[in-house]
């Protein structure tokens, strides 16, 4: 049982670990802000649920695993908020998305 | 593998303080000091200080964060600093400064080498008992050392004062939001915020927290909500702000000469309202530091709002 549970901790946290890698790629390689932010803030999300799922796993108790979920939740409204500002005063500001 | 991880950290702080002072604009600048202040709260964790490490990321990356952003938005737009090439001898200099610096700097690491022990971790868990408190860092804030937490106290409230004596702030601007999704979030974390400041408060009796994180946060969930649209009285020249700022300092001192009258020492608790009484000065404190960082952000807004 203690072997299924580290072997799952472990495959969430490789998987959170390759999207927060993915959505840094992103932001590196992609030509505006918009692209940026929709790479940024997607993966950044789903990576932070994955490694927060894989510390729950590991915590082996109920109260730590709800303050993780209550961090993931904030960072995730937080997170959504903040891109939106971003992308509206971007767009506020006149930069058109990019077009190939 | 932990010690991977600390070098990683302390390179990483190393090259955020380079890039905060000589980044190419003042915007990228202010970010790696944010950053910065977050990684100065990790290395603080990783040294089992988790009372600084808090106060660290509320007040030197969050709050410091706000007021430096807001400065930035009343400089004028500037450009980017091109690259000069450096004529020798000026780099020759730079060299000779830096090593002149590094000298204090290994007299100082050879200190910390010879001292002997770990601090004075030991002498205060040994005199726990006496401070009628459960955590011994708010044992040392509050008994140990009272009276130099006043003085910060008193500190804070002077920089305050002198921020308004150099003119009278205005009420709160409206800000221009580019997306109504910022009140939004704002109406379901403000009570979050006033919550935590509260959790902090509770928990610094017996644990990491206190005064200084709790009003780091109760700042942060005002400048929050001034960001995104919420009205407030200008606050200097305001009975109700100057009650409130003046609230930790004031009743820190009043407890402090109040047991004059009782037949104790100046500062001196009576042992069986120790408690309570630190724990009344703490809450004190605590929304008096929230008001006053609050205080400073609106005057740094202030030029700005004229402006636009």
């Amino acid at each position: 049982m203690n072997l299924f549970i580290d072997g799952a901790s472990l495959m969430l946290l490789v998987l959170g670990l390759l999207f927060f890698l993915s959505g840094t790629i992103g932001l590196l390689r992609f030509p505006d802000v918009f692209t940026r932010l929709h790479a940024l803030s997607k993966t950044d999300t789903l990576a932070l649920g994955f490694i927060s799922a894989s510390l729950a796993l590991q915590s082996g108790s109920l109260l730590l695993t709800l303050k993780l979920l209550l961090i993931t939740l904030l960072v995730m409204v937080a997170g959504a908020t903040s891109s939106s500002l971003i992308a509206g005063a971007a767009i506020a500001r006149g930069v058109r998305p990019w077009q190939r | 593998m932990a010690l991977v991880f600390d070098a990683l950290l302390a390179l990483a702080m190393l090259w955020l303080a380079w890039q905060g002072v000589h980044a190419q604009t003042l915007f990228q600048a202010v970010v790696s000091f944010m950053l910065f202040g977050l990684l100065i709260a990790l290395a603080w964790v990783r040294l089992d200080a988790t009372d600084i490490a808090l106060a660290e990321a509320a007040l030197g990356s969050g709050v410091t964060g706000a007021l430096l952003f807001a400065a930035l938005g009343q400089l004028p737009p500037e450009p980017i600093r091109a690259r000069r090439r450096t004529r020798w001898h000026r780099r020759l200099l730079a060299l000779a400064w830096g090593l002149v610096l590094l000298a204090p700097i290994a007299l100082l690491l050879y200190g910390v080498l010879q001292l002997e022990g770990r601090g004075l971790g030991a002498e205060v868990n040994a005199s726990l008992s006496q401070a009628n408190i459960g955590s011994p860092v708010t044992a040392v804030l509050l008994n140990f050392r009272a009276i130099d937490t006043l003085l910060e106290l008193v500190v804070m409230l002077s920089a305050v004062v002198v921020v308004w004596s150099l003119g009278a702030t205005a009420p709160s601007p409206l800000p221009w939001l580019p997306a109504p999704s910022l009140p939004a979030l704002t109406r379901l974390l403000f009570p979050v915020f006033l919550l935590t400041a509260g959790y902090l408060l509770w928990r610094g009796e017996h644990g990491p927290g206190g005064a200084f994180p709790a009003g780091a946060v109760l700042a942060a969930g005002f400048v929050l909500a001034i960001l995104s649209g919420a009205r407030a009285p200008a606050p200097d020249g305001h009975t109700g702000w100057r009650l409130l700022i003046c609230l930790g300092p004031l009743a820190f001192a009043m407890v402090a000469g109040g047991v004059l009258l009782a037949g104790y020492v100046y500062f001196e608790y009576p042992p069986r309202v120790a408690g309570l009484l630190m724990i009344g000065i703490e809450i004190a404190a605590g929304i008096s530091i929230g008001f006053m960082l609050t205080a400073l952000f609106f005057a740094a807004e202030r030029d700005h709002s004229s402006q636009v």
